[in-house]
């Protein structure tokens, strides 16, 4: 089943002049059809201002379409009434993760989202515990989110999201503001609550390494999708990506280069495993 | 005239139980003229380092000395090292606060007590350096894309005429070809105005490919200080700081310790790319 379906969406906002009087529409999302099966690690990436976010903002409602349709696990997020539920299935992660924490203890922040809820106590403390546990910052529990480095600040805000059981994550650039070793943490944990928990997840980034093990990737341009697939076969597509202000992995482009100079390597190659594979292979 | 960091050390907190020494015994000397790259491990002391370089912060222990005075005397102006010293932090576009582009370049200049006319001069002459689209001189801050904002907060800096230009992490948030123009233009800055850029990037492919010399910093303290070759031939010991080396290094490693005769030493993806192509030659 879906748990996120887009039909035709489109996303336009009026723009004013110093008057208030309408001057200019501009059109951020241009008919977008994404749909995210359960269970699956989504990929879309897209240039500054190529509409990725805007999109992600209509997964929970955040924004409503002008036109066309987004279902959330069936439910049109058009219809007020299903608003909290919608949004209950959807927990979104942002870039900057001294945004999203509230608390003064790791716990106490990540037992915020179930509280509001209102969750029973006792099964607070244990959804804390499991989310807390599935992006392996248990022994973190009782520390000042201030202490926390970056990376470690961004896995507590997933637990967070996660402790109110959503049935998707949606993470917008969640390593844009960390360090190499941060960067490798978030993913490393979105990449297990999809392999081990089953969650669904999208992730929305610039950095074309963070995909390569994605089910499926989206490419948005100018509040289009213009390209979809594999990430074997987007990333196949070097000029293309090119012209759109994006890139392919590092392992990628020197597979190009070698390939440019008549070393007889395949199409998608991802990663450096896979390179040093593909060149023994050619000795 | 050099920066020079003497023996400088910087405790937070000091005499708590907080207690950090954020700074440990640096010492640098930083001539005019150099692209220095600076990288760390969050929390290593980059950016503690890069705010004793134009007086925002001052050693608790030891000296800073800018055009042979030292930075912390009384009757140093630290108004006038700021000048020199330019300093663009992280999402400078955070800090873009006048009506338009070019009323926010203008800015520093007019505070530095300059006339509107050399204020003016000034900031066209930081907007053309930064290559900023003539047409969006007089827009709003709000219309602009991310790469053109922050364009527009370097040349904010530029437009007093440093003579060193900091630049903590200029690429974040940006995507794949906003990341290379910004780069490409700082490289055009320090080869055609000669100006000394300090980058402090998270980037390991960043600094290799565009910086002369790299200054690592790990746990308060200067780890290395040399060129970007000599820098990533200590694999393990920048893996156990939290850092690595750029991924064609870890490429070459890995076909080497398959048997292939590739360069230990290669840095770039050209160069990976060069060097495995001819060793899968050589074989056949």
């Amino acid at each position: 089943m879906d748990i996120v379906s887009t039909k035709d969406l489109v996303f336009e906002y009026i723009r004013r002049d110093d008057e208030g009087n309408p001057s200019d529409v501009t059109t951020a999302l241009d008919h977008v059809d994404i749909d995210v099966k359960e269970g699956e690690f989504v990929g879309i990436l897209g240039h500054n201002g190529s509409g990725k976010s805007t999109f992600a903002k209509h997964l929970n409602a955040l924004l409503y379409p002008s036109g066309g349709t987004v279902f959330v696990g069936g439910m049109d997020t058009k219809d007020d009434d299903k608003l909290w539920d919608i949004r209950s299935n959807i927990g979104m992660v942002f870039q900057n993760p001294d945004n999203q924490i509230i608390g003064q203890v790791v716990e106490e922040d990540v037992g915020f989202g179930p509280e509001n809820l209102g969750v029973p106590t006792k099964e607070i403390w244990e959804r804390v515990e499991e989310s807390l546990k599935a992006v392996g910052m248990l022994e973190f529990r009782k520390k000042s989110p201030n202490k926390l480095s970056g990376g470690q600040k961004q896995r507590v805000s997933i637990a967070g999201v996660l402790a109110m059981h959503p049935k998707c994550i949606v993470l917008d650039e969640p390593t844009a503001m960390l360090d190499p070793s941060g960067r490798k943490e978030v993913i490393r944990a979105a990449r297990g609550l999809n392999d081990v928990e089953k969650m669904t997840v999208i992730l929305i980034t610039h950095y074309m390494d963070e995909v390569v093990h994605a089910d499926r990737l989206f490419v948005m341009d100018k509040g289009k999708v213009v390209m979809q697939g594999t990430p074997r076969e987007v990333f196949s597509r070097v000029e293309e990506l090119k012209a759109l202000r994006l890139d392919v992995p590092g392992p990628t482009r020197i597979a190009y280069e070698l390939k440019k100079k008549g070393i007889p390597l395949p199409d998608g190659i991802l990663t450096a495993e896979e390179l040093v594979r593909e060149i023994e292979k050619c000795r | 005239m050099p920066l020079i960091l003497d023996h400088v050390s910087q405790i937070y907190n000091e005499g708590t139980k907080e207690s950090v020494r954020a700074l440990d015994d640096v010492s640098l000397i930083i001539p005019e003229g150099q692209f220095i790259g600076i990288i760390g491990h969050t929390g290593s002391g980059k950016s503690t380092l890069v705010q004793h370089l134009n007086g925002l912060m001052l050693p608790k222990k030891g000296s800073v000395f800018y055009n042979g005075k030292d930075i912390s005397d009384k009757d140093f102006s630290r108004k006038e090292l700021r000048q020199h010293v330019g300093l663009v932090f992280q999402y400078p576009e955070h800090q873009l606060f006048e009506t338009d582009v070019f009323a926010d370049v203008c800015f520093g200049p007019k505070n530095m007590g300059l006339s509107k006319k050399e204020t003016e001069l000034a900031a066209f002459e930081a907007l053309r350096m930064v290559h900023f689209p003539e047409d969006l001189y007089y827009a709003s801050v709000f219309e602009l894309s991310g790469g053109q904002k922050r364009r527009a907060a370097i040349a904010g800096v530029l437009a007093m005429k440093p003579d060193f230009l900091v630049l903590d992490e200029p690429t974040a948030g940006l995507d794949p070809v906003g990341r290379l123009e910004i780069l490409g233009m700082v490289s055009e800055l320090h080869k055609k105005s000669g100006l000394t850029i300090i980058l402090v990037s998270h980037s390991m492919e960043d600094v290799a490919t565009y910086v002369e010399r790299v200054i690592v910093m790990d746990r308060g303290r200067v780890a290395y200080d040399d060129t970007p070759r000599e820098v990533f031939s200590h694999a393990e010991e920048l893996k156990e700081m939290g850092l690595g080396v750029p991924e064609s290094t870890e490429i070459a490693a890995m076909l080497r310790a398959r048997g292939f005769d590739v360069d230990p030493k290669v840095i770039t993806e050209k160069e990976a790319a060069d060097s495995i192509y001819a060793a899968l030659k050589a074989r056949r």
